[in-house]
């Protein structure tokens, strides 16, 4: 009788401890099966990425429809080359498709914003994006500022 | 003068020894045939002294380091307005680095100490050689099973622990400070990662337990056998292990912090 209070106290351990791991996977680190299905990838060069990293979010009109895969320096244009995986139910952007690396609130994480075009033809795997906007960095933005607001004072 | 570098060579070599004999003892005690059948009864047993006993301790400090958490991440993250936040810090915090090694800590106050006293009596009484005299070796009947239990129990109870810590991070966060549920919940989701940081937390875990067990059951192996020797032995085991446990979790997080 002993015996099979340990035996039934150990099989509970691990149970709970199964249960704790897919409580980790499912409900804390988001794994779903269907999110992480490998999807086709669409390649952009950019001028500046900014702070945007592998993992980052590529978004159509607010919608994660997948996440960068890879970040490479293309060593003849000096271009970022970012590699892009989108979930395969997402197969009908248009190839004239333009690509701009936007942030998440003032101080937030870089994303990719698609905005799709008007095209027939779509984005297959190993596509490329042609037109693209870099990122925006906020120490160029208010340098450009000041630099106008003390040419605006010379004029007057 | 030479008396010194004497007294220092000879430190240097019974630690080199001491070594030495821990991972033969290791060798000896790993590398032999399973025989599961005779060893199940004696691995559930130990499991249950090891792991299940432990539970209530994991569980209580769980909850209250992620309450704690909680409420600290809160404290700073509404400085910035980025209370939204608090779930992705609570996770990532007890997830990648609290979970793991808090139990691990706790894993060797609350059983390697208890390992180690056990093993050290046992050798005091002279039990262990009695066994050996009868016939059952010593290491397979004591501590094989004992090594997988701790080996097993501490991923099972890390997890666990990490478990309840975020849930204890929900209540203080969600119920009691008023967090957005679905704010909390979606932070944490998109960015907590399962292999990144769930496994990585999970390998960290697995090596404290190895390494907690270990200390342990060779420590106990290695009782100057009197009261005295006892207690030496047990408190050693703690120090170790706690030593044990922190260096190494800085050398595993400097691996692994390359894929953050």
């Amino acid at each position: 009788m002993q015996e099979k209070t340990v035996e039934i106290a150990v099989g509970l351990l691990i149970i709970v401890g199964v249960v704790a791991l897919l409580m980790l996977a499912i409900k804390v680190s988001g794994l779903s099966p269907h999110l992480k299905k490998p999807g086709y990838h669409v390649t952009a060069s950019f001028e500046t990425i900014g702070n945007l990293k592998r993992r980052s979010a590529v978004t159509i009109a607010g919608v994660k429809v997948g996440e960068v895969s890879n970040i490479k320096l293309d060593p003849k244009t000096y271009m970022a080359d970012v590699t892009m995986a989108i979930n395969p139910d997402i197969n009908d952007i248009p190839t004239d498709t333009s690509a701009s690396i936007l942030t998440a609130g003032l101080l937030g994480a870089n994303y990719i914003s698609l905005t799709p075009g008007f095209d027939d033809t779509y984005l297959t795997n190993n596509s490329t994006i042609e037109q693209t906007n870099p990122a925006l960095i906020l120490e160029n933005l208010i340098g450009q500022l000041v630099y106008s607001l003390t040419n605006d004072k010379k004029d007057e | 003068m030479f008396t010194y570098l004497q007294q220092l060579g000879q430190s240097g070599l019974t630690y080199c020894q001491k070594v030495g004999r821990s991972g033969v003892f290791l060798i000896d005690t790993l590398f032999r045939w399973p025989k599961l059948r005779q060893m199940l009864p004696l691995l559930v047993q130990e499991i249950y002294a090891v792991g299940v006993l432990s539970l209530v301790i994991i569980v209580v400090s769980g909850l209250f380091i992620g309450m704690v958490v909680a409420l600290q991440g809160h404290n700073i993250l509404n400085k910035f307005g980025a209370e939204q936040e608090l779930g992705q810090m609570v996770a990532l915090s007890v997830v990648r680095e609290l979970g793991p090694v808090v139990t691990a800590l706790l894993f060797a106050g609350r059983a390697g100490s208890s390992l180690t006293a056990e093993i050290g009596l046992m050798k005091a009484t002279e039990q262990l050689d009695s066994m050996a005299m009868i016939g059952v070796d010593p290491l397979w009947r004591i501590v094989y099973p004992r090594f997988w239990a701790g080996f097993i129990s501490m991923p099972l109870l890390a997890l666990i622990f990490s478990a309840v810590a975020i849930l204890g991070g929900y209540i203080v966060g969600v119920q009691w400070l008023g967090v957005d549920s679905g704010a909390f919940w979606t932070n944490m989701q998109s960015a907590v990662d399962f292999r990144i940081d769930v496994l990585n937390g999970l390998i960290k875990s697995v090596v404290f337990g190895f390494v907690v067990t270990w200390i342990a059951l060779y420590q106990g192996y290695d009782t100057v056998p009197t009261a005295e020797g006892i207690s030496r032995a047990t408190t050693r085991t703690v120090v170790y292990s706690s030593l044990a446990i922190l260096g190494l979790d800085f050398v595993l997080t400097a691996v692994m912090v390359g894929g953050w």
